[in-house]
């Protein structure tokens, strides 16, 4: 027992003060792109050739990039001689609609929260079952991570459990592979209502590298409707985090806590 | 008939092998090395299964078996790796008809390649004794056409009798993981047998590797087992640079072998933050869980992302570190591990766990040799298995790691064996920081050149990853194969699990801690 005691003290206080401060993130991490149309050259298309999921699309005068299909690989920052595309350190990435997340410049984070009337019933406890659907177990252990002392979800009143029955809402990875269809949809229908869905990572929102594979169903919405979408491939813990308080209006505009008065709202 | 073929059948047959060793003729090559097809012996069936029923007993294990799709029927390739040569044994066969007599009853380690052969293929191992679907691919081919699978339709193993019953558990789990189907088959609470039925994360990777454009390779070889994404894109890029004959720098070989031990440290540490969660040790389980994450994010400081992505690319690596980076780096891999160390002695001095740990879920060297285990669960009985060791490539023949092993085959091997590499991988990383190589980080590579197969294998942390890629006359993949170390592992825990109590499932199963879409592809 003195050895645990001991050990504790050694391994002190981990738990990161998010959302009262900033999380830091690595210097290389790569978060939200930034586009900017008037550096390209004319006749240019190597960025949107060089993209594994065709997530940059070039027209004649318009450039956009949707961060629901990019894996933030770096082939299109790479390719581009101009510097036209590049990828900021923003990890705020969440959205609530899928055509949020279509970054045309430059990307402005824009969870909204849920609406007040779910927020009533969710917003001081949320009780999620995880669903991997033909994930590659990066978005699990992200969403795993969470769990940690470092992050401590339970603090915030969100709790991953062991049966859809006791859920509140599901959140699934991976790009809904066709063996695993059938599993998902049960599992959100054995969820009472209301209920909420979200979709974490490239494949649970398009598919991922997997787009257009007959294995796999393209993501969760084209059998489910997804309440928020979180980007990456896979989303960093805190952009998963962020768009897990966003949703319950636990943010100000900065990503920051919100006042003790709008969480009171909740 | 191409000249390859011809070439094939004008006697390859009866060149002698090499050395008096080697019985029958196979191909040598070395791992990463590619090797003309014209110089891969044609065996007739017969010949080839004796080959491979007789490898166990030449100390040599079935590392790949697979088929390839030719105008006259299925050729079957095999690769046997001869741990102390050193060497791969390359051979071939094309099956008449569509049938072949199984091996699995002389040769257990096939028994999974078999059954994937006749899913992916429709060409039936006769005799074999389970013959289910590997992955429930969707149609399935058969010589008489396409049939639709359904996931989960099966003609599961079942024990009947007086008190006995089944538990049926997945494919949704009750923790973060992925799905599974487990079958149970107990007598009160022992488990007479288990069988374990996935397939439910089939993405198709290997038919998308032949379709797709080049431009998504690495993204599928990054998640095949996306936390393993260093593990299988290195072997990747192995196989590609060796089918281009294209070069790489010592410098991007560090940084890779680097990548490689950090992605060991941070999956071994969360195994055994996993297993001290099981037996319900809670410090041990709840500093490790933190623990994993440094590790995580020291590979993000390398390449910007926690599982590696970006980082390993064909011709060397994207990222490079100065020598204050290095440093850094340094820094945060010594308090990580001044932690992992202080964690980990609670977990070996507590009597409780140790008690839960010993002898449960115990494999026998000789089980582990037949089923054809690899990595650690190999190790954990004894066999002194390690690609970095017995297969060096890249980095790895310059520098050496130990291999460690331990003896008991069971629950508690499995962690120690972890524990002893966490040690080694750490004290190699460090080395390696200090003392980098010069150079460039990437080279320029070279387009694949026709006619060739190579093997590629990587030790990854769980164990051997197994790449194979055959060019046809244009220099574009005919086939691609992949063999994550779960193949080989996940009977092992099966058969690790019977007269166990049904209780000791999760221990036992995150003491493999084995991966489901690097199995499912």
């Amino acid at each position: 027992m003195i050895k645990a005691i001991i050990a504790r003290i050694q391994q002190g206080h981990r738990t990161s003060n998010y959302p009262a401060q900033q999380p830091t993130l690595p210097d290389r991490f790569r978060g939200a792109p930034r586009l900017d149309r008037d550096l390209c050259t004319e006749g240019c298309h190597q960025c949107a050739d060089a993209c594994p999921t065709d997530a940059l699309v070039l027209e004649p005068t318009r450039m956009s990039l949707d961060m629901g299909r990019c894996l933030f690989c770096t082939e299109c920052t790479q390719a581009c001689p101009t510097g036209a595309v590049t990828l900021t350190n923003e990890y705020q990435l969440a959205a609530r609609r899928r055509k949020d997340l279509i970054v045309e410049g430059e990307f402005e984070p824009r969870c909204k929260a849920l609406d007040e009337q779910t927020r009533r019933v969710f917003g001081r406890s949320l009780k999620l079952r995880q669903v991997s659907a033909g994930g590659c177990n990066a978005c699990e252990a992200d969403v795993n991570v969470l769990g940690t002392l470092v992050y401590d979800l339970g603090r915030f009143g969100i709790q991953m459990v062991a049966s859809p029955r006791h859920a509140d809402g599901i959140l699934v990875t991976g790009p809904v592979t066709e063996n695993m269809a059938v599993a998902l949809r049960k599992t959100y229908d054995a969820v009472p209502s209301p209920k909420i869905v979200i979709a974490v990572g490239a494949c649970a929102i398009a598919g991922g590298p997997y787009i257009g594979h007959s294995q796999v169903r393209n993501g969760v919405d084209s059998i489910l409707p997804v309440d928020l979408y979180v980007p990456g491939c896979p989303p960093h813990p805190y952009t998963i985090l962020d768009g897990l308080l966003g949703l319950l209006d636990r943010l100000d505009e900065h990503g920051t806590q919100a006042t003790a008065s709008r969480q009171l709202q909740g | 008939m191409n000249q390859v073929e011809q070439q094939r059948l004008a006697g390859s047959e009866t060149k002698p092998a090499a050395t008096g060793q080697s019985i029958l003729p196979a191909k040598r090559a070395l791992n990463g090395q590619a090797v003309l097809l014209t110089d891969i012996p044609n065996l007739r069936i017969e010949s080839f299964r004796q080959s491979l029923i007789q490898a166990p007993s030449q100390h040599r294990r079935v590392a790949a078996f697979f088929g390839v799709g030719e105008p006259d029927g299925v050729r079957l390739y095999a690769v046997l790796a001869g741990a102390g040569e050193g060497q791969l044994f390359v051979m071939s066969s094309l099956v008449e008809g569509n049938a072949f007599a199984s091996m699995t009853a002389e040769c257990p380690q096939v028994h999974l390649f078999e059954r994937e052969l006749f899913e992916q293929w429709g060409v039936r191992p006769e005799g074999h004794p389970h013959l289910n679907p590997v992955r429930f691919e969707n149609p399935r081919r058969t010589h008489d056409g396409d049939v639709a699978s359904s996931i989960g339709i099966a003609d599961f193993y079942r024990v009947e009798g007086d008190e006995v019953h089944e538990v049926s558990v997945g494919p949704v789990h009750a923790g973060i993981i992925e799905p599974g189907h487990f079958r149970f088959q107990c007598h009160g609470e022992e488990v007479l047998h288990l069988e374990i039925s996935l397939g439910y994360q089939h993405r198709g990777v290997e038919q998308a590797m032949l379709m797709s454009p080049v431009k998504r390779w690495l993204p599928y070889m990054e998640t095949v087992a996306g936390d393993t994404t260093i593990g299988h894109t290195s072997a990747h890029c192995q196989l590609t640079e060796a089918l281009g004959d294209s070069s790489v720098s010592g410098r991007a070989h560090a940084l890779r072998a680097i990548a490689l031990e950090l992605e060991r440290l941070a999956n071994h540490v969360g195994t055994l933050g996993g297993v001290a969660n099981d037996v319900g040790y809670l410090p041990t389980a709840s500093f490790c869980g933190r623990l994993r994450g440094d590790f995580l994010n020291l590979t993000a400081a390398l390449c910007g992302s926690r599982f590696g992505r970006g980082l390993v690319r064909p011709g060397g690596v994207d990222f490079d570190v100065d020598a204050d980076q290095c440093r850094s780096l340094i820094e945060r891999l010594d308090a990580a591990q001044r932690d992992v160390k202080s964690a980990l002695n609670l977990l070996w001095d507590a009597n409780s766990v140790q008690a839960r740990f010993e002898g449960t879920g115990a494999l026998t060297q000789q089980m582990a040799e037949e089923l054809g285990l690899v990595g650690v669960a190999a190790r954990a009985c004894g066999l002194e298995r390690d690609v970095r060791h017995d297969f060096p490539a890249g980095f790895f023949r310059l520098a050496q790691i130990p291999v460690s092993v331990a003896q008991s085959g069971d629950v508690f091997a499995r962690a120690y064996v972890r524990w002893l590499e966490i040690q080694r991988s750490y004290a190699f990383i460090r080395e390696q920081l200090q003392n980098l190589p010069s150079g460039p980080i990437r080279r320029a590579c070279n387009s694949l050149r026709p006619d060739r197969l190579c093997v590629s294998l990587v030790e990854g942390w769980r164990g051997e990853i197994c790449h194979v890629a055959i060019t046809n006359s244009e220099g574009r993949l005919a086939s691609y194969k992949i063999i994550d170390p779960s193949f080989h592992n996940w009977l092992g825990l099966a058969v690790a699990l019977r007269n166990q109590q049904i209780s000791d499932f999760p221990l036992c199963n995150k003491s493999f801690d084995l991966s489901y879409c690097g199995h499912d592809l």
